[in-house]
């Protein structure tokens, strides 16, 4: 994919995370300015099922060849459930930062923290802002 | 005085000019004045490559070297026969001289004898991964430990008494930097008990750290060891002697995570201490917490096998303050100069020197241990070392040695045993025949009814 | 494989020496046996020694040679061509270094002989310590450590002993944003926190910043003056007496002391401790990777806690390692130090003297400021500007960006289509501060056409990417190999060669 794209159907993070809301449940990963800015990902450090992961704070990181970046979660939460198939194949995010290039999926504690984040439209604009 | 310059003053004029300077002088105008040097060096004045060369050699016969006496020094550095292929191929400007292969494609010759060293070190070591060498072997014990404590953040090391002593004296002052602090067993009979091993380990055992064969030269039984120190949950650590390795149960066989060792028996000189290279495998559970540099295997654009360095992002220039060590090369040089020897030896040429090792050291033990005066300090089994205790002052023995009988008999260990203060330490290498061994034994022997004056020669 | 590119090195098989591997050959002839031949059993209990062999190769010796002869070729070397590595300093490595190291009585010296059996090896260590000593303007001097970051490591852990023996705990290190990675990695080894220091507009510490960073939690700066980015810190008294009125010590990073020899001294700019790298400034050949050495200089109030053991000459003129330091930080290796490491730094200084160190150092700046000229060229200069714009020392920071702009390649293309043109490249993307940088250090044993020819190479390469972006993009060409996918290499490391 040569070019950005940011899906309506998502809200985002400041340091370039994703979320999709599926009821009580999210799915977080990395926006394509991030999987641009990292490379081609060779290496994911996933957190544990069940482990805490805190909004605006670090729970994995992802490697590329010649950089490591940690990844941010936008919301509190529980993790229920890990990407398999990036541990395998970490070129996913890659190809498909929104599809199969999810990352993980938290049980949210709060889910007033969705107000905290921003549309496509606003994130769009921020990125606009960093070049 | 040779500079090695080529600016003439022509040179001078146009690249001046060039640059829009009068002087050279207008070129430092950021360094002020008041720390610019005023005088020049006191240091002598430059010489020619010859008389440098006659100053070296002058210096250089002023040392007694293993060609000068029949030496059979040890205590971690080895006096083996270095082929004469390996000094061929080191010095070859194609390996000598290129910096770290920072650009893969013209460094292949490099990358791939990293590949093969790797290999080399995991066959010896019986482990998954082996990087691409460490500085040598003491500072791959604090390597080794900074794994550990990457892993479980326990501040602890336990050692044996019978870790060489420069080992343990940089794990001490390596350690004491990120708050670790290291607490030892003493030997028993000359090894380390596992008994004692397990009463020292607890909670806060980040790793234990034995030698294999230890500074005395014994064998220890590495896999008890490795069993009292997983129950404790601690990372277990071998420092393992790369030819003894030819022989003994490997560190993988026996349960240990990382193994460590000092190269220079592996193809590489005296050099009274350096260079040489260390070496350090491990598990692949320790894979993301290896120090320094790893080549590993892959295509290019058109599908050709070819190597690069993997697995950077462990490393200093990428994670920075969070990395798995601060180290940034390795010894590449002195690591091929292992390949080299190993090669050399071949599969079964390696097995056949430890076992000459072994039966030429067992007889050396056996002969000076018939010498009234003389007993061992330990009766384990040993491969190329060994210790025993003379009844006699141990440095008048050393210097009857030398100077009587152009012998040196080994190396006193009183200074790091005190326990032992007329203890040798003998090393015998395949350079050292059995009539270097009976003379050995004749010198030794008068050296005593020398220094004693009790004992007929 | 692919089809035949005409080019040999390209065409020909890539296999290890496991592969060439066949029962039965060998290069080792055994010794015959002398001594009896007991049963290894009844000396070597079965249950110590290993379940099978290590699986080393079986071959030839004349194979052995003609496998690594033809991988030696496969390298690109210094010996062979310009190696402009920013930070690194090529240098020429004289010859009569290597004749000089092989002498027995250097090489064959064992570390644990006698202090009076090694007179002549501890005298060549205690003048290398006096010469070491003399170019940083500090006193006392450990050749211990064993490269560069091995240096830094015994200077932080000095900082820890110097603090400590005062009984003043800090938990802070001061690093410029700049810092070579080695810096920072360091500082958490040994049990510091890291703190950056900004950069200033003129490339200099940002003299703000380090005000309102140090304070008494602050044990150290750790500088390269010059820095990272060539370039000589004007303000260094000042940012020595903020640091000395804080209570922390100032660090000294050698990797750019090839800049200064004999020109000014650490210690006269306020530095309490130094590393030097051997196989930069004092020509040790690399080795593709090591063997180097980082000795450490340091000042008064600093050496009572160096490591043992150091060189000492006695009344008598008679030399020896003197281990007694009481306040010692301990051992940062085994025995004395990277002593053939030494001997080819020690014959380079006695090859140049005073007045050659210093000529040296001129000419390696004259070099890099030649260079930079010449990079300011059109066709060139409007592509790579230099960063910072003022006089550099031995070495200067190029900017790929308006490159990538206007020709549409990167610095890494570029960097690729120089091995094509038979050279070794800058630094590249270090530091990391500029924009797809390079980073160019010369040396001064380079000629004026080297200096020349290089200029033009990297012209016609721009030249070309202004046609044709795809010749960069897809470079190199004549190389052993072409681009190698190092996103695989790390997605499923193969380190070990697979057996049977």
């Amino acid at each position: 994919m040569a070019e950005g794209h940011y899906p309506e159907d998502l809200k985002y993070h400041r340091e370039h995370d994703w979320v999709r809301v599926e009821g009580d449940e999210a799915v977080f990963g990395i926006t394509w300015y991030a999987q641009d800015a990292l490379g081609e990902v060779v290496y994911f450090d996933a957190p544990d099922i069940d482990a805490a992961v805190e909004g605006d704070a670090p729970y994995a990181e992802l490697e590329s060849v010649k950089a490591v970046s940690d990844v941010y979660a936008p919301l509190t939460g529980t993790v229920v459930a890990l990407n398999d198939a990036v541990k395998e194949s970490p070129g996913l995010v890659n190809s498909d930062p929104y599809g199969d290039g999810w990352l993980l999926r938290v049980r949210m504690s709060d889910q007033s923290q969705l107000d905290g984040l921003m549309d496509a439209a606003a994130y769009t604009a921020y990125l606009d802002g960093l070049s | 005085m040779s500079d090695y310059l080529a600016v003439t003053d022509d040179d001078l004029d146009v690249m001046l000019r060039a640059i829009g300077v009068a002087s050279f002088d207008d070129l430092l105008d950021a360094i002020p004045e008041e720390i610019r040097m005023k005088g020049a060096l006191d240091l002598p004045a430059g010489r020619t490559e010859q008389d440098v060369m006659r100053h070296l050699a002058d210096l250089a016969r002023r040392n007694t070297s293993c060609d000068d006496e029949t030496s059979f020094l040890g205590g971690g550095m080895y006096d083996h026969y270095v082929p004469a292929l390996v000094d061929a191929i080191v010095s070859r400007s194609e390996f000598l001289t290129p910096y770290t292969p920072y650009q893969p494609e013209i460094s292949q010759g490099g990358l791939q004898v990293m590949f093969e060293y790797q290999t080399a070190i995991c066959e010896l070591t019986g482990l998954d991964i082996s990087n691409a060498s460490v500085y040598e072997g003491p500072s791959a014990v604090a390597a080794a430990a900074y794994m550990a404590w990457g892993q479980n953040h326990r501040p602890e090391y336990v050692v044996s008494e019978a870790l060489h002593p420069h080992a343990k004296a940089t794990l001490r002052t390596t350690a004491h930097g990120w708050g670790g602090r290291v607490v030892e067993v003493p030997l028993r009979d000359g090894v380390t008990s596992a008994d004692d091993l397990a009463a020292a380990v607890g909670p806060g055992t980040g790793a234990v750290i034995v030698q294999q064969p230890n500074f005395l030269g014994a064998v220890e039984d590495l896999r008890s060891l490795s069993d009292a120190a997983h129950r404790a949950g601690a990372v277990m650590v071998a420092s393992c002697d790369p030819i003894a390795l030819s022989l003994l149960a490997t560190p993988g066989e026996c349960g240990v995570d990382i193994a460590v060792g000092e190269g220079q028996p592996l193809g590489n000189r005296l050099d009274f201490g350096g260079p040489s290279f260390g070496f350090l495998a491990a598990t692949s559970a320790f894979t993301r917490r290896m120090p320094g540099r790893i080549a590993g295997q892959t295509t290019d654009a058109d599908g050709r096998r070819g190597f690069v360095l993997t697995l950077q992002t462990r490393e200093q220039h990428i994670r920075r303050e969070k990395a798995t060590s601060n180290i940034c090369t390795a010894q590449a040089l002195n690591a091929l100069a292992g390949v080299l020897h190993l090669a050399w030896l071949g599969r079964e040429g390696f097995v056949g020197l430890g076992e000459l090792l072994a039966r030429r050291t067992h007889y050396a033990r056996e002969q000076l241990c018939a010498i009234p005066g003389v007993t061992p300090l330990h009766t384990r089994p040993v491969v190329r070392e060994f210790a025993v205790e003379l009844d006699g002052d141990v440095n008048a023995v050393i210097a009857h040695c030398q100077q009587a009988h152009g012998i040196n008999p080994g190396h006193a260990l009183a200074a790091d045993f005190p326990g032992h203060p007329n203890g040798l330490l003998v090393a015998v290498t395949e350079q050292r025949t059995k009539a270097d061994i009976d003379a050995l034994v004749r010198a030794v022997r008068s050296a005593l009814g020398a220094t004693v004056g009790e004992v007929a020669v | 494989m692919p089809a035949s590119t005409g080019n040999p090195m390209q065409d020909e098989a890539v296999v290890t020496i496991y592969e060439r591997s066949r029962p039965g050959r060998a290069a080792y002839v055994a010794p015959p046996p002398d001594v009896p031949d007991v049963p290894l059993d009844d000396i070597l209990p079965p249950a110590l020694r290993r379940a099978t062999p290590a699986r080393l190769p079986q071959v030839s010796e004349p194979e052995i040679v003609r496998h690594y002869v033809r991988l030696s070729k496969r390298n690109f070397d210094l010996d062979s061509g310009f190696y402009p590595l920013g930070s690194c300093t090529m240098k020429h490595n004289p010859k009569l270094h290597e004749r000089a190291a092989a002498l027995p009585g250097h090489s064959r010296l064992h570390p644990l002989q006698n202090d009076t059996h090694t007179q002549g090896a501890l005298e060549l260590m205690f003048n290398l310590q006096h010469a070491l000593a003399e170019v940083s303007g500090l006193p006392h001097v450990s050749l211990q450590p064993s490269a560069g970051s091995h240096g830094e490591l015994a200077g932080v852990l000095l900082t820890r002993a110097y603090h400590e023996a005062r009984g003043d705990a800090r938990e802070i290190i001061l690093t410029p944003d700049t810092a070579h990675g080695t810096n920072p990695a360091t500082v958490t080894m040994a049990g510091y926190t890291v703190v950056n220091v900004g950069t200033a507009p003129d490339g200099g510490v940002d003299l703000d910043d380090l005000r309102a960073k140090i304070s008494d939690r602050v044990a150290c700066l750790m500088l390269t003056n010059p820095s990272t980015l060539g370039l000589f810190d004007s303000n260094i008294t000042e940012i020595a007496r903020v640091v000395h009125d804080a209570g922390a010590t100032l660090y000294y990073d050698g990797a750019n002391l090839n800049a200064v020899m004999g020109l000014c001294r650490p210690g006269d700019m306020g530095f309490d401790i130094v590393h030097f790298n051997l196989h930069k400034s004092f020509t040790q050949p690399h080795g593709g990777g090591g063997p180097g050495a980082g000795p450490i200089a340091v000042s008064d109030r600093i050496a009572p806690f160096l490591p043992v053991p150091v060189v000492a000459r006695d009344q008598d003129g008679t030399f020896r390692l003197d281990h007694d330091r009481p306040q010692s930080i301990g051992r940062l290796r085994g025995f004395h130090g990277n002593y053939g490491v030494f001997v080819r730094s020690y014959a380079y200084i006695c090859s140049l003297g005073a007045e050659g160190l210093r000529r040296a150092s001129q000419v390696a700046v004259l070099n890099a400021n030649y260079l930079k000229a010449l990079m300011a060229r059109p066709g060139i200069g409007e592509h790579l500007p230099v960063a910072y714009d003022r006089h550099c020392m031995h070495e200067f920071v190029l900017s790929g960006g308006p490159m990538k702009r206007n020709l549409g390649i990167r610095t890494l293309d570029l960097a690729k289509r120089m091995l094509d043109y038979g050279y070794h490249p800058p630094t590249v993307y270090f530091p990391q501060l500029v924009d797809e940088s390079l980073l160019v250090e010369p040396t001064e044993t380079e000629t004026r056409e080297t200096l020349e020819g290089f200029a033009d190479a990297i012209a016609e390469i721009l030249a070309e990417a202004a046609v044709d972006p795809d010749v960069a993009r897809n470079a190199p060409y004549t190389t052993p190999v072409r681009r190698l996918d190092e996103a695989a290499a790390a997605r499923n490391p193969v380190v070990r060669q697979p057996m049977d």
